[in-house]
């Protein structure tokens, strides 16, 4: 009988050792996830401050979603054609990824690189990632940052033959999110 | 402690943790909908012109548009005129936004030396959720021949005897990534018309659609319907064309029985029935400048 009671005992600690870690939730509340396509005939970037991250302090899980027609582009004819002829974003009208940080060893106070992985959903297309970046806490926030290419072709985005001198196969993608705790 | 029972708590650990997955799940889902804004339907149509007629759509914000239109000559002229490419009637057309949804736009055609101009003001715009299940706007041209008649000519127009003013509502709708429609109620008032027993007012109600056949091209179809007309044979114009659309141009090549591209030209003149023949190929160069310095929204 003992033992039975030790092993409900571990049970109801198990139990109460999850519950506080899903509080221990961060969220983004600043953040600007920009693209840079390098190309012959034109250099194109464009900015979005409308993504939202979440990253679980307790398990190291790493949520983004980020809205396809938050993307602001100088040229008005370049913002239409992305979001109706590449993007398709009346059909896929977000980015996401769901992952977790390799080797989550709980907050700690300074900058850090790190690894997440998981999978990056763009376009309808998903793809399982793994993509570096530079966690920098400072009290009670976290400062993310990540550089990492994405191939057009990864995700099914075609790029028409004519325009192929003025758009990048591959184009460079930074995130800066800022977090700070969610309140529950 | 017996084996087995060691079992239940470790299978009670994996119960808790099973849903604490599918959390993750939903949160993204929840994150999706979250970052997503009630958003404008865009695109509509390709261009600021189904065929004839204006569209809902127009110059976004500090965008100059410069369109050359070119309408040929009747298609059964045969080969004399090379199937009416010897007479082409040519419009220079500039537009400029002021606003993404207020346009102001300058145009002349080298028929009748006609000067337009004309402004658009989108007051409505489709959501892509439906709360707004349409998009509107307005659109106003007045237009003066700048023809100098000699001075033996039957007919010398002088003053505002020279003028034509049209207003029309455009009301569109985008159905799906592929087929938009709009409806263009028309008014049209000539200062001057052929003979005291025409109208000086026109009504007219038009209907456009475009089908979009590739990401880049699309099928446009225009007709409208005139109330009243004149005495003298004319007809309603009716026009089929193709937009293709490429990085930085869109050309519309298309076939229609109006001579003219300004909107008093079209309503009120059309000679030609499309139906036996007195068809025009046409076909307009479409291309959109962004002036430096969009406000970032």
């Amino acid at each position: 009988m003992n033992s039975i009671r030790t092993g409900w005992i571990i049970w109801v600690l198990a139990v109460a050792v999850q519950l506080p870690a899903q509080a221990q939730k961060y969220r983004s509340y600043k953040s600007n996830t920009s693209f840079f396509s390098e190309a012959p005939l034109e250099d194109i970037k464009a900015d979005n401050s409308r993504g939202i991250s979440i990253l679980n302090a307790e398990t190291g899980v790493l949520l983004f979603s980020i809205p396809i027609r938050g993307f602001q582009f100088r040229k008005s004819l370049m913002q239409t054609h992305f979001n109706e002829k590449y993007m398709e974003s009346g059909k896929y009208p977000t980015g996401t990824f769901q992952g977790k940080i390799i080797g989550w060893n709980g907050l700690q106070e300074g900058q850090q690189e790190a690894v997440a992985e998981g999978k990056m959903k763009i376009h309808g297309v998903e793809r399982d990632v793994k993509i570096k970046g530079t966690i920098t806490v400072k009290g009670n926030q976290i400062l993310l940052q990540s550089k990492f290419p994405v191939a057009l072709k990864d995700y099914n985005i075609t790029i028409p033959r004519i325009v192929i001198r003025n758009i990048a196969e591959v184009v460079e993608v930074t995130i800066e999110y800022t977090y700070k705790p969610e309140k529950s | 402690m017996k084996r087995s029972l060691i079992l239940i708590p470790i299978w009670a650990i994996l119960l808790t943790a099973g849903p604490a997955l599918a959390q993750e799940e939903d949160l993204l889902e929840e994150l999706e909908q979250e970052v997503q804004e009630d958003e404008d339907v865009i695109a509509t149509f390709k261009t600021t012109r189904i065929v004839n007629g204006q569209s809902v759509e127009g110059a976004k914000r500090n965008v100059l548009q410069v369109v050359i239109l070119h309408r040929f000559s009747e298609l059964d002229e045969g080969i004399e005129t090379f199937f009416g490419l010897d007479d082409a009637n040519i419009m220079l057309n500039l537009e400029y936004g002021i606003a993404d949804n207020l346009q102001v736009g300058l145009q002349r055609s080298s028929f009748n030396k006609l000067v337009d101009g004309y402004a658009k003001y989108r007051f409505l715009n489709q959501t892509m959720d439906d709360r707004i299940p349409l998009s509107a706007a307005l659109y106003v041209e007045s237009s003066v021949n700048t023809t100098k008649f000699p001075d033996d000519a039957p007919v010398r127009p002088s003053g505002k005897h020279r003028w034509a003013h049209t207003s029309q509502l455009l009301l569109a709708r985008k159905f799906g990534e592929r087929f938009s429609a709009q409806l263009t109620p028309t008014y049209v008032h000539r200062n001057l018309v052929p003979l005291t027993a025409d109208e000086n007012d026109t009504y007219a109600l038009g209907a456009g659609a475009s089908i979009k056949l590739t990401k880049g091209v699309s099928l446009n179809l225009e007709y409208f319907y005139r109330f009243n007309e004149d005495q003298t044979e004319s007809y309603d114009p009716i026009a089929i064309g193709v937009d293709i659309e490429t990085g930085g141009h869109v050309f519309q090549l298309h076939f229609t029985n109006a001579r003219q591209m300004s909107a008093r030209g079209y309503m009120t003149e059309t000679t030609g029935d499309f139906f036996e023949g007195g068809i025009h190929f046409g076909f307009n160069l479409n291309r959109v400048f962004q002036l430096d310095g969009k406000k970032k929204k």
